[in-house]
């Protein structure tokens, strides 16, 4: 049987090494083409007229002056009279002129008649009085079912009596019960009855859950910590807006270049809207300008310049968000807030936790955040509330609820430890077991974190720091899955040597081009060079869209199994050559040679010749429950900062971090590591400055331009310290993903940091000045949102 | 090299840059407008537009002529007209860098010059640097310590980070964290960036991995 298991340390060429990303010179030299940069000659330019009022009925659509506007050539319709309309910035009418100018004047004669209605922004702390119920959207039920772990009788009955707000798809139900959902909920979702966007009530509460016995917990606890922690609504804000250019080659063949995180999937959502065969549609990609998230689904920007396009007479048309929509429609992720109690012995041991939480994600509602995060506390009580209001609709943003679990989980673990007068890294290990399984990875980082940052060294107990300018640590703990998703790829040696892997893959600019080269040629013992990888179309095999850090793992498995198909294909031919059986053969150094004597052996271009004038190709497939796995899942991280607070202005500065990490097998050092110093940075922005701030007069975001939506500048921290732990222990365990555990801790840490050096808890993120001196003044943090 | 106008407007076409223009130019009817020239101020002050005017712009060495409005951004003249696409448009308004072309030896902000404003200077552009097979010792710093992830921002940050050392040639970390701050990544790639800096002012700077 072929042997697919990842190389031995002594048998890589080039896996865990440190490899310059493969497309890099094509990006510093700003030849790398993303869906922005397509220009074909007579490109037509799209533009979408929005929604001004965050909550409205459309009463008429007037469309003729627009028409009529020098150079237009396709007007089309994204609603129609008589829709209600649930945010602001929503799309109502989308046209394509011969240049851009010409596309926006004739946007501006657009007539739009609405009846403006109420609206609702905020994500204030819901009234205490709020009942359990209301209708339940799929993010509320998934929730209910795992983080929650609502038993599955109660998630039965409340969607027969409340029903639900989305149209379930059987295709997506089917899913649902693969990845284990019970029949008998599948059932009632299949039956409830479905609730229109907007209708199902503002506030959805979750009946309370319990684990042990949280009353009696609370009452043997010695010390009890309760407070109040949060962050809000932040978007992705990629440097690439969303968008996407159409052209027709034919009247039956759609061409579509999207900026996407999943181009395998893109067919399949256009084709029911554009009704036409999902085969007749390619897709195609080779950059993209940041996703983290927020682009996997098609949007109605990508089926309307389909449309626009197919009225011009098949021209292309390129539709991309401008920063504004970019901002207020194309991602959010959903705000967390929880009031929190949790108790312990004198001597540090967890006994009882209880939280009441609520947030939004737009008016789907937005899922609850696994609480308590990671740390499974004795005897737990929780409650949930789900607040729908009139922002542009949640969409994943890097390990979805993850970062909001922490914020909250890991605050009120380390208010809790200050008021027991212990250092918050005894603290955790004192209860690392109730981290497991993963107890004794994180014991491990907790120390390389330490001596990495010097805690044991500079940690000091609260507010003990001298100085208007105060210094603190912080720490927290994250986990995510990350194993790989569903790939293909096929594997092709040519008779000249040279190497192809092609797959409908895509790289986000995480390395997935580098990694799949460093896994073909690491596998055939060939140079880096001699393979090409070619991804982002599709017309390769399909690969699952890259999120929840799926892709490394499905992308190197497929990939390694493609690469020792082929390898074997060509030892059959070349084995005679070599007056031996083909599983005696490997392929080393450049050279198939006779393991057992390897100087029998033959350069890799004079082997491949032996192919005579075909080569051979094999398909690699990754998918769950093949043997041997070569991917996992489970990693745990430990993040550590030491940050200065200067209490005369309120002004909160990163001076190091710290990140350890585990993820499994690495393949490139060098871009994974950028991952994690990138998960850093973008954690610093949503700790220090990262909000979505909403106006209840108007109802629309208030900083949707970057001045006001403010991103970490190169100026901004100071040093950052990545440690993957590789090596025995973790390398055997195969490949994992990295993209989203490194995010989740940044919000945490840092906050644990500052209240470590003020003395005090600010609560909710971002950490702007005015809430650090509100907090240092004693007063409640105002929330921003109120 | 004379008139490089429609470089890169490729894909087969039989048909050049020169006369597409002239065919969209009848088709739009969009009447070519020569400047007036009005009073003020005690000069004769050319006015442009609001229709297509002339523009001639020296870009990376060559000419480049395009009829575009008055209120054309240099930006949208290099990515739309010529497709030097490697100057991106992201805030589009002078916050992120990611347009940054060199203007008479100063990094500017192309989304906030107009096009016909940008006439008669020197302009480079990230094509003008260098290519994947010649690149430019910025670029190839960028590339040795991964100050790059999705790479949007990435051209912006190189045209940005040439200019910063052709005033600074030995610049300290702080003074790098300090002369390039006017450009945004979203990834995250500054400690490749700041690496990248040091090692093409020749300190031998290198990100730790």
């Amino acid at each position: 049987m072929a042997n697919y298991e990842w190389p031995a340390a002594d048998k890589r060429s080039l896996i865990g090494k440190r490899i310059s990303r493969v497309d890099g010179p094509q990006k510093t030299t700003g030849r790398a083409k993303y869906t922005y940069d397509q220009n074909p000659r007579g490109m037509l330019y799209g533009k979408i007229v929005r929604s001004p009022h965050a909550h409205a009925k459309i009463v008429s659509i007037d469309t003729s002056a627009a028409e009529k506007h020098p150079g237009v050539k396709a007007v089309e319709l994204m609603t129609e009279p008589g829709k209600e309309i649930f945010w602001a910035g929503d799309e109502l009418v989308a046209l394509a002129a011969v240049d851009e100018t010409s596309a926006e004047d004739a946007a501006r004669l657009v007539k739009i008649q609405y009846e403006v209605l109420p609206h609702f922004v905020s994500d204030a702390e819901p009234p205490a009085d709020v009942p359990v119920g209301g209708p339940l959207s799929e993010n509320e039920i998934r929730s209910m079912v795992t983080t929650l772990q609502v038993p599955v009788g109660q998630v039965v009955s409340r969607v027969q009596s409340d029903g639900i707000t989305f149209t379930p798809k059987e295709e997506d139900l089917e899913q649902a019960k693969k990845n284990g959902m019970p029949d008998a909920l599948i059932d009632a979702i299949r039956k409830a009855k479905v609730v229109p966007p907007g209708k199902g009530g503002t506030y959805k509460k979750v009946a309370a859950q319990t684990q042990g016995d949280p009353d009696k917990g609370f009452s043997e606890s010695e010390v009890v910590s309760e407070g109040i922690y949060g962050s809000p609504v932040i978007t992705h804000c990629c440097l690439e807006s969303h968008g996407a250019m159409s052209e027709w080659p034919d009247p039956e063949h759609l061409f579509v270049h999207i900026s996407t995180q999943n181009v395998s999937g893109i067919p399949g959502q256009m084709s029911e809207p554009l009704k036409m065969p999902a085969t007749n549609i390619r897709v195609h990609q080779d950059h993209v300008g940041g996703g983290f998230g927020s682009k996997f689904s098609v949007d109605s920007w990508g089926i309307v310049s389909a449309k626009l396009s197919k009225k011009a007479g098949g021209k292309p048309v390129k539709i991309m968000l401008d920063r504004r929509a970019e901002l207020e429609v194309a991602g959010a992720r959903p705000s967390a807030y929880a009031r929190v109690k949790v108790g312990a012995k004198k001597d540090g041991t967890l006994v009882a936790w209880e939280h009441s939480g609520w947030g939004t994600g737009g008016v789907g509602g937005g899922g609850a955040p696994p609480l308590p995060y990671i740390v499974n506390v004795p005897n737990q009580k929780k409650q949930h509330t789900a607040i729908s209001n009139n922002i542009g609709s949640a969409r994943a943003w890097r390990a979805p609820n993850h970062p909001q679990a922490a914020v909250i989980t890991m605050g009120a673990l380390e208010d809790l430890a200050a008021k027991l007068n212990m250092d918050p890294v005894d603290f955790f290990l004192k209860n690392i077991e109730l981290t497991s399984p993963r107890a004794k990875i994180y014991a491990e980082e907790i120390r390389k974190g330490d001596e990495l940052i010097g805690w044991k060294k500079n940690w000091r107990p609260r507010g003990e720091s001298p100085g208007p300018v105060k210094r603190g640590l912080g720490m927290s703990i994250h986990t995510w899955g990350g194993r790989g998703h569903n790939s293909e790829c096929d594997f092709t040696i040519n008779p000249d040597g040279s190497v192809s892997v092609k797959l409908g893959s895509q790289d986000l600019g995480t390395g997935t081009r580098t990694c799949i080269q460093m896994v073909a040629a690491d596998s055939l013992g060939v140079p880096f060079d001699a393979v090409k990888v070619e991804l982002g179309d599709t017309q390769y095999p399909p690969s699952g869209g890259s999120g929840g850090s799926t892709t490394i793992g499905g992308v190197s498995s497929s990939t390694r199994r493609g690469a020792i198909d082929a390898l074997n294909q060509l030892f059959a031919k070349v084995a005679p050559a070599l007056n031996a059986k083909p599983e005696e053969l490997e392929a080393v150094n450049g050279t198939v040679r006779v393991a057992s004597d390897t100087k029998r052996s033959l350069p890799w271009k004079q082997a491949c010749a032996k192919l005579g004038a075909m080569p051979v190709t094999a398909r690699g497939v990754n998918k769950s429950g093949m043997t041997p796995d070569l991917t996992n899942s489970g990693v745990g991280g430990v993040q550590m900062a030491d940050v200065s607070v200067d209490t005369e202005t309120g002004i909160v500065k990163v001076n190091k971090m710290v990140a350890v990490q585990d993820c499994g097998l690495v393949i490139d050092l060098k871009t994974a590591e950028s991952q994690v110093y990138g998960a850093l940075i973008m954690g610093i922005a949503y700790s220090l400055y990262e909000e979505k701030i909403m106006d209840e007069q108007t109802g629309r975001m208030l900083n949707a331009n970057m001045e006001f939506y403010r991103l970490t500048g190169i100026g901004d921290f100071g040093e950052l310290v990545v440690h993957m732990m590789t090596g025995p222990g973790y390398d055997e365990r195969g490949v994992i993903g990295l993209a989203e555990p490194p995010t989740v801790s940044p919000g945490a840490a840092i906050s644990n940091a500052v209240a470590n050096a003020i003395g005090v808890r600010v609560p909710f993120l971002p950490l702007t000045p005015d809430r650090v001196l509100a907090a240092l003044e004693g007063k409640e943090a105002r929330r921003a949102a109120l | 090299m004379g008139d490089e106008e429609g470089r890169g407007r490729r894909r087969r076409s039989g048909v050049s840059r020169r006369d597409f223009l002239k065919i969209g130019g009848i088709a739009a009817s969009v009447p070519l407008v020569t400047p007036k020239f009005v009073r003020a101020a005690g000069a004769d002050v050319p006015v442009h537009g609001p229709g297509k005017t002339p523009v001639s712009l020296t870009i990376n060495g060559k000419a480049y002529k395009a009829d575009l409005e008055p209120r054309v951004t240099l930006l949208d003249a290099l990515r739309n007209n010529f497709d030097l696409t490697g100057a991106k448009r992201v805030c589009d308004r002078g916050t992120c860098g990611a347009c940054t072309v060199i203007l008479d030896g100063k990094a500017v902000y192309s989304c906030s010059v107009l096009a016909i404003s940008a006439q008669g200077h020197q302009i480079t552009t990230v094509e003008g640097l260098g290519d994947p097979e010649r690149m430019h010792p910025v670029q190839k710093a960028f590339w040795d310590n991964d100050a790059q992830q999705c790479g949007f921002c990435t051209p912006g940050f190189v045209v940005a980070t040439k200019a910063f050392l052709d005033r600074n040639p030995n610049p300290t970390p702080e003074q790098v964290r300090k002369g390039i701050c006017g450009n945004l990544c979203r990834c995250g790639t500054y400690v490749g960036v700041r690496a990248a800096a040091l090692q093409a002012a020749g300190e031998g700077g290198r990100r730790n991995g």
